[in-house]
């Protein structure tokens, strides 16, 4: 199946004045029509600049884009004239951020705020983006829909206002929709109902997703395939499945060990030990080599290839055989 | 018992939302009937209103003309004929009140909305920028700053001939510098914000991200600002027409009016009374409105 949005080789550095951050250092993946697709990694691991980049969301300088390409529906997007990737932005690819409590704009009415990409991106009429942005709220299950439209962001609940949020991604009918860590300001229940919600959604419009987050509870819940990003590369791709039963890179296994899990008793959690290295100061070896307990002295010295697991699961270390 | 339970869930479940009384799309409509619920703001904005009205129609409803002298007459105390009082040319200061309230009222907008557009698009664009740009352009308003305003204003006079409306420009030129400098803090924080980034993600372009999501979050801090230029260009014009750069004699203005009434104080109070009580009033009711609208346009503000 032809994938609609592909990354190849992609590298995004930060050119700071002490160094260059090389947040996203050479990565490729795809995403097909209608799957979802994780993306875990911890804080820094660059699973959100790699989408801001190549949108344009970040301020640049300093953000530089050095290689690859980000293919859209087969197109190129990062050669785009900064126009035409403004109308891509929004209206065929939508994000959802993870703060909802201040995403929306304190002086405007949830109606106008959700009729605007509509209004900028099609030829609808005020009236027609009214009613379509009316339907998008009842679909995503805000209660009286209609004098919804005239509030203020104040006052509904965060909840609500992730809601809105996922509403106002979906009006112009986006073929991809980047969740960038939806649910991580939420409490736990609401955390439950906003996943849910993103599924059925999902599975109506045949839209596909990327979720960026560091809670694999999230990913094992909505996740068809996993990417598990570290110090802007990939470490392990693979399905959800293969990730979690079959995990073949150490640094995965060692994030699914410090993971609570609610059928397995067990006391003090395991931490990986160490922290994840200073992107400015990266060798030529493996990033994770340091905190590895499998490390080799070859991982110092070269970034390793992809091992090929499955047909769909790779890894890239050097070891031939999953860690127990 | 399960009469008692289906009463219960009825009222428990989806407890109505309330229609807004104000279906309106736009913060200015919302903000409009919240003002009006301020007793205090009402009452200023009409009395503004008042006055504008008054101003318009003063040539048909004066009792003189403003430059009619009395020489028989001068400082006269209040009576039927002169209600107000004459000056110290015998001019009725009734009149001359009302023909001042002409250029005062005049000023104060008209310097004070040249002030506001250009510093708010002046700060925003700085603010929203940043970098160089931004570097530049405060560093321009540094200098403009240092300049003494009347030095200034009398470069304006000078290159472009004397003229009431020049005036009034030029007096806003001076005013808009701080007003940039809130504005562009204001976007400074205000950019950071997520909704920002939201409003990008949805591809809306930098100007509608400046004219629609950042400039309506920084009224509050520019509509207080700009009640307080109002009454500073108001006086500012006074006392560039005492220098003989504003309004020319026999011409007046609230301004003019007081720093005349100042001089002749001890033995024509009245003279200097009048003026004064008029401007202060029409100061306080700018704050009134100015406060008021200041809480309107928040919508966490009031509840409607």
């Amino acid at each position: 199946m032809e994938p609609i949005l592909e990354l190849k080789n992609y590298q995004a550095h930060f050119y700071t004045r002490r160094g260059i951050v090389k947040a996203v250092d050479g990565i490729s993946f795809k995403v097909h029509p209608g799957e979802t697709l994780g993306i875990v990694g911890e804080s820094g691991s660059g699973k959100s600049v790699t989408h801001l980049s190549y949108l344009r969301l970040l301020p640049s300088p300093p953000l530089r884009i050095v290689g690859g390409e980000v293919r859209f529906k087969g197109k190129n997007i990062l050669t785009l004239p900064d126009r035409q990737l403004r109308d891509l932005r929004g209206k065929s690819i939508a994000m959802i951020f993870q703060e909802p409590m201040t995403s929306l704009n304190p002086y405007m009415k949830i109606g106008a705020q959700l009729i605007e990409p509509l209004l900028i991106h099609t030829v609808m009429n005020k009236k027609d983006a009214w009613k379509k942005a009316i339907a998008a709220l009842e679909r995503v299950g805000i209660p009286n829909a209609e004098p919804a439209m005239n509030r203020y962001p104040h006052e509904f609940s965060g909840g609500m206002r992730q809601r809105v949020m996922i509403a106002m991604a979906l009006t112009t009918d986006p073929a991809v929709l980047i969740a960038d860590e939806p649910t991580t300001a939420l409490d736990v229940t609401v955390q439950a109902q906003i996943l849910d919600l993103l599924r059925d959604i999902q599975k109506d419009t045949g839209m596909a997703v990327v979720l960026i987050t560091h809670d694999l509870g999230v990913v094992a819940g909505l996740a068809d395939r996993v990417v598990v990003m570290y110090a802007g590369h990939v470490f392990e791709e693979g399905s959800a499945e293969d990730i979690f039963y079959r995990s073949a890179h150490p640094y995965t296994l060692a994030l699914l060990k410090s993971t609570p899990r609610i059928d397995v008793p067990q006391g003090a959690l395991p931490v990986i030990p160490g922290m994840p290295p200073d992107l400015s100061r990266l060798g030529k070896g493996c990033p994770f080599y340091e905190r590895c307990g499998y490390h080799m002295d070859v991982c110092v010295t070269e970034f390793p290839t992809s091992h090929q697991f499955g047909p769909e699961h790779e890894s890239f270390c050097y070891l031939e055989r999953p860690p127990q | 018992m399960s009469s008692e339970v289906m009463t219960i869930n009825t009222t428990t479940i989806a407890p109505p939302i309330q229609e807004d009384d104000s279906a309106g799309v736009s913060l200015w409509k919302d903000a409009y009937h919240r003002l009006l619920k301020n007793k205090l703001a009402t009452f200023g904005g009409l009395f503004i209103l008042f006055e504008v009205f008054i101003c318009i129609i003063t040539p048909w409803i004066a009792p003189y003309g403003f430059d009619t002298q009395n020489l028989e007459l001068t400082l006269a105390k209040p009576s039927a004929a002169h209600w107000l009082g004459t000056d110290t040319l015998g001019r009725d200061l009734f009149t001359r009140l009302l023909y001042g309230g002409r250029i005062s009222m005049m000023v104060g907008f008209l310097a004070s909305m040249v002030s506001v557009i250009v510093g708010v698009v002046y700060g925003a664009i700085s603010g929203f920028i940043g970098g160089k740009l931004d570097n530049f352009m405060m560093r321009v308003v540094d200098v403009l700053f240092a300049l003494p305003f009347v030095f200034l204003v009398i470069i304006l006079m000078v290159f472009f001939g004397r003229n009431i409306f020049l005036l009034f420009v030029a007096l806003g030129f001076t005013q808009w510098l701080t007003m940039a400098r809130i504005v562009r803090g204001q976007v400074i924080s205000l950019k950071e914000k997520e909704f920002v980034e939201a409003a990008r993600s949805l591809g809306i372009s930098n100007w509608g991200i400046i004219y629609r999501h950042l400039i309506p979050n920084t009224l509050g801090p520019v509509i207080v600002y700009l009640t307080l230029t109002v009454p500073s260009v108001i006086l500012d014009e006074a006392f560039l027409s005492f220098l003989g750069l504003g309004v020319q004699a026999p011409m007046a203005s609230w301004g003019t009016l007081i720093s005349n009434g100042v001089e002749v104080m001890e033995i024509a109070p009245w003279a200097l009374l009048f003026p004064a009580i008029t401007l202060s009033v029409t100061l306080f009711s700018l704050n009134f409105l100015g406060d008021g609208l200041r809480d309107a346009l928040d919508p966490k503000g009031a509840k409607d």
